[in-house]
């Protein structure tokens, strides 16, 4: 095993390369460029493909195309150019064509502050393009779950035949921790899975098998029509209520009826605690400094740290809802996955501790909030 | 979650100016620690405009057990290479903290138990680079400190030293280490 | 039926989704019928051949073809063609485009493609006009002319659309028109069997929204227009260039030999896997170096 410092960019390309990625499109945008030119120079030594593209439209294009061609596919970038791909996270929705799309967060709105960690993508990760469709978005906490999500990111994706969506802030992303990098036998890596019927008898959006329909690749001899548009079975355009409703109801099963294997989260001392803080991210870290700091003082304090954001767990934290009496959000947006704990939760249990400015939520700060000052 | 906390979090900030290597300090540092020494190890560097010519920081956080908050809270260790890290880090220094200043560029020092060293003329002296003077700073953080061994360190500076310069680096890491038991001398016999 | 009417439907995904949504007369199908031609006259295998598109009318001719069909996003179809061509270098990879979606929305992608020349095959159905939303103009909308959103006369100029390809880097530029038929299937063959970026522009009409705001009359008479105003690359040599900017020059406008992305990626594949050190993380298994 080998032990090393990495950075969390880094750790998102190695995760890429060892969950079997081998097709990379990008377009450069700080604090995301280390995952790119990381790749620009693995990914050929594996025997993949990368390149960039003229903008962040066209590389998620790209990698959908890739993808559609047989190559497990990923992209990252952030905030300007996460917005420019909302786009393509919907196309690749409907399509059902499986890619891995990373963003490092910044502070927004707009071009917002490059260097400045933020974690206002929250909503524009589950909302973010039109339409009603499910998502599944994770967020690491530390450079060794960077390389572990990423992973993970990709089996969803496959698996699920989906776009998956990983956040990331600039803290992780730019910050150098000690890895311990996995033996590549040691990990899970899920394919995607294709067919054996006569062509003749395959039918690319079908349900006959189940919610996930099987993805043979072009060229593969199974020819058959990709369209964003509505579409029934056969991949081909329609306006058929009959052949909409299916589908769109579809969409949604094949995720929300596998949330057991989908939502990650990590519980500490929550089963009785009187007050519990749920965070993500580098603010799980801070968080957990705090709950450690509050404990030494005899405060009955727990932590839940998510690492799947979308869907949101929210059986589990309305377990956590029915036994504690307060729960603190502490997020550095003005208010983001508070607005789903309040709803799980009832409003008048969640205290929020929000911060948009571009530095990270101090310990002290949580402590504070913790013992009601 | 042991309960406990940060009982051997030690926090290390570096500072000068851009184009000083002080980053590099951090991660040299920070890999000595935790691929050498086998501790946990977090290190962070502040970007953007200040990276061009400004002012340039990295912080490193070691322990024994996981680390969480990545960031320096009050620091137990400051280098401060320029008197503009000087000013803007000194004042987060714990009460017991170790301040390092290059006694050449910072004039005004707020502690009266600073090491002072001329770490750049230092490091023209055993090299002939002031690039260097990164380096030597590292020796006399370790050497003061023990907070990574010197077999590590040693070892860090060699796999991140471009080739062909390996001696030159461990030549100037070697003056740090002088420097730091001279200054422990000096403090033995007041 | 002779033969290539025979052969023409066997290309065809007759069991459903046909009449199409086009209006009778529309240009789109002769595009459709010499892209058939052209396929069956090189006798590619439908497995081998993958037709992207983007939106608008033209947009939809994948879907009515058996072939690998993937109709995109608005002006985007170059970008995921980019992504399949790499990931499975093998396919024919051709893409449909209308004049709006690919030099409007997709002028971006369009100079890029060119200028990296990745082995793709565009065909840009050049209309004059946004046919699907009823009429708006586009980037190839000749000056003075009437649409839906310019009510008192055109002011922008067109972009000439093989001269940006050519600009931009295309190996392969060549221009006929809808009335041409037979030539539109030559060129689309040289086209697809060129190894690089390669463009056909393939001038038609839409009778039912630029012909019918301009007073162009019906389908019929737009073709005969279409071989009025045309004429051959030869010919356009004997005329002074004020006489040349109102016909439609056709012709092949370029044809250069130059390594396309995909080999020249080969050769940075060969440059990295010569400087492996041994020392890389995840050197064996599923995520192994090969």
């Amino acid at each position: 095993m080998t032990v090393t410092l990495m950075q969390g960019n880094e750790a998102v390309g190695w995760g890429a390369l060892a969950a079997g990625c081998r097709f990379y499109a990008g377009y450069p945008i700080t604090p995301s460029s280390e995952v790119a030119e990381m790749l620009s120079r693995e990914l050929p030594k594996y025997g993949g493909k990368f390149i960039q593209m003229e903008d962040e439209i066209s590389s998620l294009a790209a990698c959908i195309g890739a993808s559609v061609g047989g190559l497990k596919s990923m992209t990252a970038t952030s905030g300007p150019g996460f917005s420019l791909m909302q786009e393509h996270i919907g196309y690749a929705a409907m399509t059902e064509v499986p890619c891995v799309v990373v963003s490092v967060q910044r502070l927004g709105p707009s071009t917002g502050q490059p260097t400045s960690p933020s974690q206002g993508d929250i909503m524009q990760s589950r909302w973010g393009t039109h339409g009603d469709h499910p998502i599944i978005v994770l967020y690491p906490n530390s450079v060794p779950k960077a390389f572990d999500l990423t992973v993970t990111a990709f089996n969803f994706s496959e698996k699920y035949r989906t776009p998956v969506i990983l956040l990331m802030d600039e803290v992780i992303a730019h910050m150098r921790e000690r890895f311990e990098v996995p033996a590549p036998e040691s990990l899970a890596v899920v394919d995607r899975i294709s067919t054996n019927v006569p062509p003749e008898w395959y039918k690319p959006y079908g349900d006959t098998i189940g919610d996930i329909p099987p993805m043979p690749s072009f060229g593969s001899g199974y020819r058959y029509n990709i369209t964003g548009l509505l579409h029934d079975p056969m991949g081909y355009p329609t306006q058929r209520l009959d052949e909409i409703n299916p589908l769109v109801e579809r969409l949604q099963r094949k995720i929300n009826n596998h949330l057991d294997d989908i939502l990650l989260y990590d519980e500490e001392y929550t089963e009785d605690a009187n007050t519990v803080v749920i965070s993500y991210g580098i603010t799980a870290r801070s968080a957990r400094h705090a709950v450690k700091l509050a404990r030494n003082r005899r405060h009955n304090i727990g932590l839940m740290t998510l690492f799947t954001i979308w869907p949101f767990p929210e059986e589990a934290v309305m377990r956590i809802g029915r036994t504690a009496k307060r729960v603190i959000v502490p997020e550095m947006n003005l208010g983001q996955l508070a607005l789903e704990v309040e709803r799980v939760v009832g409003r008048h249990k969640v205290v929020r501790i929000n911060r948009a400015d571009g530095e990270m939520i101090a310990p002290q700060t949580i402590l504070q909030a913790i013992e009601g000052r | 979650m042991t309960g406990k906390q940060n009982s051997n979090r030690i926090e290390v900030r570096l500072a000068g100016e851009g184009g000083q290597g002080m980053i590099l300090a951090g991660v040299i540092l920070a890999e000595a620690a935790a691929i050498y020494d086998g501790k946990f190890v977090v290190q962070t560097q502040t970007y953007g405009p200040e990276a061009r010519g400004g002012s340039s920081k990295a912080e490193v956080i070691i322990s024994d057990e996981e680390i969480d908050h990545p960031e320096v809270i009050n620091a137990d260790i400051l280098v401060a290479m320029s008197q503009e890290a000087c000013d803007k880090y000194a004042s987060n220094l714990k009460k017991d903290g170790l301040l390092i200043v290059d006694s050449e560029k910072v004039r005004r020092i707020p502690l009266t138990n600073a090491v002072k060293a001329p770490i750049t003329h230092l490091a023209i002296e055993a090299t002939g680079k002031p690039i260097t003077a990164n380096v030597v700073s590292l020796g006399m953080l370790v050497g003061l400190t023990k907070l990574v061994s010197r077999d590590a360190i040693n070892k860090a500076i060699i796999a991140r030293a471009p080739r062909g310069t390996e001696e030159l680096n461990q030549k100037a890491l070697e003056r740090g280490f002088a420097e730091a038991e001279a200054n422990l001398a000096v403090n033995e016999k007041s | 039926m002779n033969n290539i009417e025979q052969n023409a439907y066997s290309y065809l995904r007759t069991t459903k989704k046909f009449p199409n949504i086009w209006c009778s007369g529309c240009s789109i199908g002769i595009v459709m019928g010499a892209l058939i031609r052209a396929i069956d006259r090189m006798g590619l295998d439908k497995n081998e051949v993958a037709l992207v598109s983007g939106i608008g009318c033209t947009g939809r001719m994948p879907v009515y073809l058996d072939f690998n069909t993937m109709h995109t996003t608005h002006g985007r179809a170059l970008a995921f063609a980019t992504g399949l061509k790499l990931a499975k270098p093998e396919l024919k990879v051709i893409v449909i485009m209308g004049d709006g979606d690919a030099l409007a929305i997709g002028g971006n992608h369009f100079i890029h493609a060119a200028r990296r020349n990745i082995d793709l095959t565009a065909i840009v159905l050049n209309n004059e006009i946004y046919g699907m939303t009823g009429g708006q103009y586009s980037p190839t909308t000749p000056l003075e002319m009437r649409a839906t959103t310019a009510p008192y006369g055109h002011i922008e100029p067109p972009f000439p659309i093989c001269e940006l390809a050519i600009a931009a880097g295309a190996t392969y530029v060549a221009r006929s028109t809808v009335y041409h038929a037979v030539e539109l299937d030559k060129y689309i063959e040289q086209a697809i069997r060129k190894v690089g970026f390669s463009l056909v522009e393939a001038v038609g009409y839409c009778h039912t929204t630029f012909g019918r705001l301009n007073k162009m009359g019906s389908a019929v008479e737009m073709m005969r227009h279409l071989k009025n105003v045309s004429i051959s690359l030869s010919a356009a040599e004997k005329l002074t260039p004020e006489e040349r900017s109102s016909k439609i020059v056709r012709g092949v406008l370029r044809d250069i030999e130059k390594p396309d992305y995909s080999t020249l990626y080969e050769q940075v594949i060969e440059r990295a896997k010569a400087s492996v050190t041994g020392k890389e993380f995840l050197r064996a298994g599923p995520g192994g170096l090969e």
